[in-house]
């Protein structure tokens, strides 16, 4: 098939950035979305241009590496799914695609598609983790946790750091993020002495670095290629509240 | 150079105790004063630099990924390892040390294997603690499952994200040190040279990947966590960032390079389907419980599978090896299918494919059974293909997966070069040829929690180190060789990009020391490799070096990939035998199993860097078995 790409590209954090229009040939309907990139630079570097740099690294959906908004959709048109899995038989012949980076003030642009997301970073070390120096451990057998609050945390901590839920965010919130950390760790017995404390300093880092708030439009949930759900974001609020009238123990 | 291994004397289940017990301490106001460089940050280096700064270190920590937490250990699926015997099946810490070193095919270092048996235990309790999300059964206790290479169940896992899971706790331990000021954390730094002064390791060079800076950090010891190198083939299931560059430039300063032969390949991979690949799937390889294999019993065929008929199917590994068939050991699956497509009787566009086929089972189970079991899998396999594996076989084909070599280290992980630590894949140290399932994870985090702080310690305390900076004359000249590398690479403005050339290594590599290597084609490669080193005239590499650019990133990797391949291929040369993961055709049984050669090969054989395209110098570590029989394997 052959496309149409409009293609976001800014040669700096502090350069201009403008969509750039580049039209691809021949491509298979079994190529992934970064592989016809791929082709694209390789096109791109023989012409003695510069290639389009976007971040990825797995390719399986797993490491979070990758994510662009594709016609306005953070990782593409398919559900659940990161941009590196995303194939083009999605496409049809003919087809104008507008690939940008991800946009929010926490995550500034470093280069074309990519992003710094290092305030993902920061929200987590406000105490996305249990503190348990190595060595301490009891067995892990001694405290038995039921399979439903397991497979509740496990819903949770399937989060891959992406950051799509905040380019899906009208106000660049990220409380699917912050929420998913807070309601992992928040389901499990282990958690239960910091519990308070962590969603009271994540909350207030999120602030620190410009995400906005959430006023529930609940897109992060749709955009999350995890399928993280937004009750981990209510969960969150009552751990903050608790925390706020409770006290900070 | 003789290599010591400094195994503790005594019997092999009390080394560790007693070394532990006799080992000298580093005062708890001192250890501030020594600093640490950790580069990588998966699960081996991740757990070293939290547990190093829970212990008083100064850390410094370096990833070039924009986030400690997208390290490739994530990407594994299937589980954990442990000689927890919950199950009460029968499982102990001599099981899992017998297991892992005939898995191995009996070339690792029994004292290093058993060690790792010992301390998994104590992985799970601590993952636990962190709140590591295990599988549960309902009465709330741990769930374990079954792996290949094992008579007991002893895997722990997480849903089909047991690396996920894993990594994420150890990076939160990571990023609470890092909170607490304890650790620096470099993101976005790849290192590009170790430096050693008067002997030790004393620092790295690195680049900073946004700004192009590249400068040297200095300390008291660097410990490499940095993985393994089977990008080496191009086309692996690796991520696309794995490189060797990290360990390779310690090899040029001294470290020898242990194994490299030894790749493993995994049978269970979504085929290439074009020219544009770029990485190869894994399938997990628990499909092959109920998926039968084969191909067309014609060469050629491309009829559409449902309109071969029954007999004019061969199911080759249930007739090749009865007892075991479909699930016989990864690196057997491996080869058969490639003897099966080499016969010119491969399925798919490309002819490099077999069918893995469930229609016996769900017509057996039903289709509900089938969908319990591997929903998932056949969802990720349609989402990559657009196949429906319900009604059409899989088409799958092997793919390089994990490399069990790496840099030589001795029981103290510490390689030949005093102070530089190396750490999970990165070294060579527990899974001799061959590695078992669910044994990676065990052995990152085993390395990083729970050996490295003890003879990290026991280092600092055995000698004194004279203060160095960056003004080291060897910092100095280790800066400016990587700056003229970066210069003189931008300068080439050639025909090719890094890629093509990537991609010239990668084929060369896996048609002759992939999956079966033969001394013919083993010379030919390398013949092959030091002509592809063209790249030093003729690559292109757009941009410059003082931004962003993920062009020059590559070409700086793929360049020691140029030099590494022909590393893998002398190593492969001169073991004349086969094991594990390394199959050498001319060393084969009748049945044309692998053939292994104890009385001339029953070593490590570390390999001394003496210049480009020069054939580096061997050094034997042998390997002595005490408390293991040497066996065969045999699956028939």
């Amino acid at each position: 098939m052959n496309l149409r790409l409009h293609i976001w590209r800014q040669a700096g954090p502090d350069a201009t950035g403008m969509l750039k229009t580049y039209d691809v040939a021949n491509v298979s309907e079994h190529m992934s979305f970064l592989e016809m990139l791929d082709v694209l630079n390789e096109d791109l570097i023989g012409k003695g241009e510069i290639p389009i740099a976007f971040d990825h690294d797995c390719r399986e959906g797993i490491c979070g590496t990758c994510g662009m908004v594709i016609n306005g959709r953070p990782h593409g048109p398919v559900a659940k799914t990161t941009v590196c899995q995303l194939h083009m038989r999605t496409f049809k012949d003919g087809d104008e695609i507008y690939i940008e980076p991800w946009r929010a003030r926490a995550f500034p642009v470093m280069r074309d598609l990519i992003v710094d997301r290092g305030s993902f970073d920061r929200i987590m070390q406000t105490g996305g983790f249990i503190s348990v120096n190595t060595g301490n451990a009891q067995d892990g057998n001694t405290l038995p946790i039921s399979k439903i609050n397991a497979d509740h945390a496990m819903d949770a901590a399937a989060c891959i750091g992406c950051g799509a839920c905040v380019a899906a965010c009208p106000n660049s919130s990220a409380m699917l993020f912050t929420a998913a950390k807070v309601g992992h760790l928040g389901a499990l017995p282990q958690g239960q002495t910091e519990r308070s404390t962590r969603a009271m300093n994540m909350v207030l880092q999120m602030d620190v670095e410009g995400f906005g708030a959430c006023t529930n439009h609940l897109e992060c949930e749709a955009a999350c290629p995890k399928g993280i759900s937004v009750e981990f974001i209510a969960q969150m609020n009552r751990d903050y509240v608790a925390s706020v009238f409770g006290g900070r123990d | 150079m003789e290599l010591k291994s400094n195994t503790p004397n005594g019997p092999l289940t009390e080394q560790w105790d007693d070394y532990r017990a006799h080992l000298k301490l580093v005062n708890p106001a001192n250890k501030r004063k020594y600093n640490v460089i950790v580069v990588g940050t998966g699960l081996a280096g991740a757990s070293a630099a939290a547990t190093l700064a829970e212990l008083g270190y100064n850390v410094s920590a370096f990833t070039y990924h924009d986030s400690a937490r997208r390290a490739h250990s994530i990407a594994a699926q299937g589980g954990i390892n442990a000689a927890k015997n919950y199950q009460n099946d029968g499982d102990s810490i001599f099981r899992l040390f017998y297991d892992t070193i005939k898995g191995g095919d009996f070339r690792a270092r029994e004292s290093n294997v058993y060690r790792l048996a010992q301390v998994s235990t104590s992985i799970i309790d601590q993952c636990v603690a962190q709140g590591v999300p295990f599988a549960r059964e309902y009465g709330g206790y741990l769930s374990n499952r079954s792996f290949g290479g094992a008579q007991v169940s002893r895997t722990f896992y997480a849903r089909g994200q047991t690396g996920q899971q894993l990594l994420i706790g150890a990076y939160q331990a990571l990023m609470r040190q890092v909170g607490l000021g304890k650790v620096k954390l470099h993101n976005k730094q790849e290192m590009m040279d170790l430096i050693v002064v008067d002997g030790h390791a004393r620092g790295i060079v690195s680049r900073d990947m946004v700004t192009g800076k590249i400068e040297s950090f200095m300390a008291d010891a660097v410990v490499l966590a940095t993985g393994g190198y089977g990008n080496v083939f191009y086309l692996s299931t690796n991520a696309k960032n794995c490189n060797v560059t990290a360990t390779y430039r310690a090899h040029k300063r001294g470290a020898l390079f242990a194994n490299p032969c030894y790749t493993q390949i995994h049978p269970t991979c979504i085929p290439q389907s074009g020219d544009y690949q770029s990485k190869l799937t894994l399938m997990s390889e628990s499909l092959r419980n109920d998926g039968r294999i084969w191909v067309p019993l014609k060469k050629g065929d491309t009829r559409p599978p449902d309109q071969i008929p029954e007999a004019e199917r061969d199911y080759y590994l249930e007739r090749k090896y009865p007892s075991f068939g479909n699930l016989s050991p990864r690196d057997i699956a491996s080869r058969a299918a490639k003897e099966a497509c080499d016969d010119g009787r491969g399925v798919g566009p490309s002819g490099l494919g077999v069918y893995l086929d469930f229609a016996d089972a769900i017509s057996r189970l039903g289709k509900d059974v089938i969908a319990d079991r591997y929903g998932n899998l056949f969802e990720m396999y349609e989402r990559i293909t657009g196949e429906d594996p319900y009604s059409v076989p899989m088409r799958i084909y092997p793919a390089v997966h994990y490399t069990m070599g790496g840099l030589w280290v001795d029981y103290d992980l510490m390689s030949n070069v005093p102070g530089l630590f190396v750490l999970g894949e990165a070294n060579f140290s527990d899974h001799g040829a061959n590695r078992l399932g669910a044994s990676a994870l065990m052995q990152g985090l085993a390395d990083g929690y729970f050996v490295i702080p003890y003879t990290l310690g026991g280092y600092f305390a055995g000698g004194k180190l004279d203060s160095v900076s960056s003004d080291a004359p060897e910092a100095k000249a280790a800066v400016r060789e990587a700056e003229e590398k970066v210069k003189l690479m931008l300068s080439i403005n050639g025909k090719r990009s890094p890629t093509s050339f990537h991609r010239e290594l990668g084929a060369i590599m896996w048609d002759k020391c992939g999956m079966s290597r033969n001394e013919k084609g083993l010379t030919e490669a390398l013949t092959r490799i030091p002509e592809l080193r063209e790249f030093w005239k003729n690559v292109v590499i757009p941009g410059s070096g003082a931004e962003l650019n993920q062009s020059l990133e590559l070409g700086l990797r793929v360049a020691d990939f140029l030099e590494f391949g022909e590393l893998m291929c002398y190593d492969a040369l001169h073991r004349n035998e086969s094991c594990g993961g390394h199959f050498r055709e001319e060393y084969q049984t009748e049945d044309g199993e692998a053939k292994r050669n104890d009385d001339e090969f029953c070593y490590a054989a570390a390999w001394e860097y003496t210049g480009v395209g020069s054939k580096p110098t061997l050094h034997k570590e042998p390997l002595e078995f005490e408390n293991v029989q040497l066996a065969t394997r045999s699956y028939k």
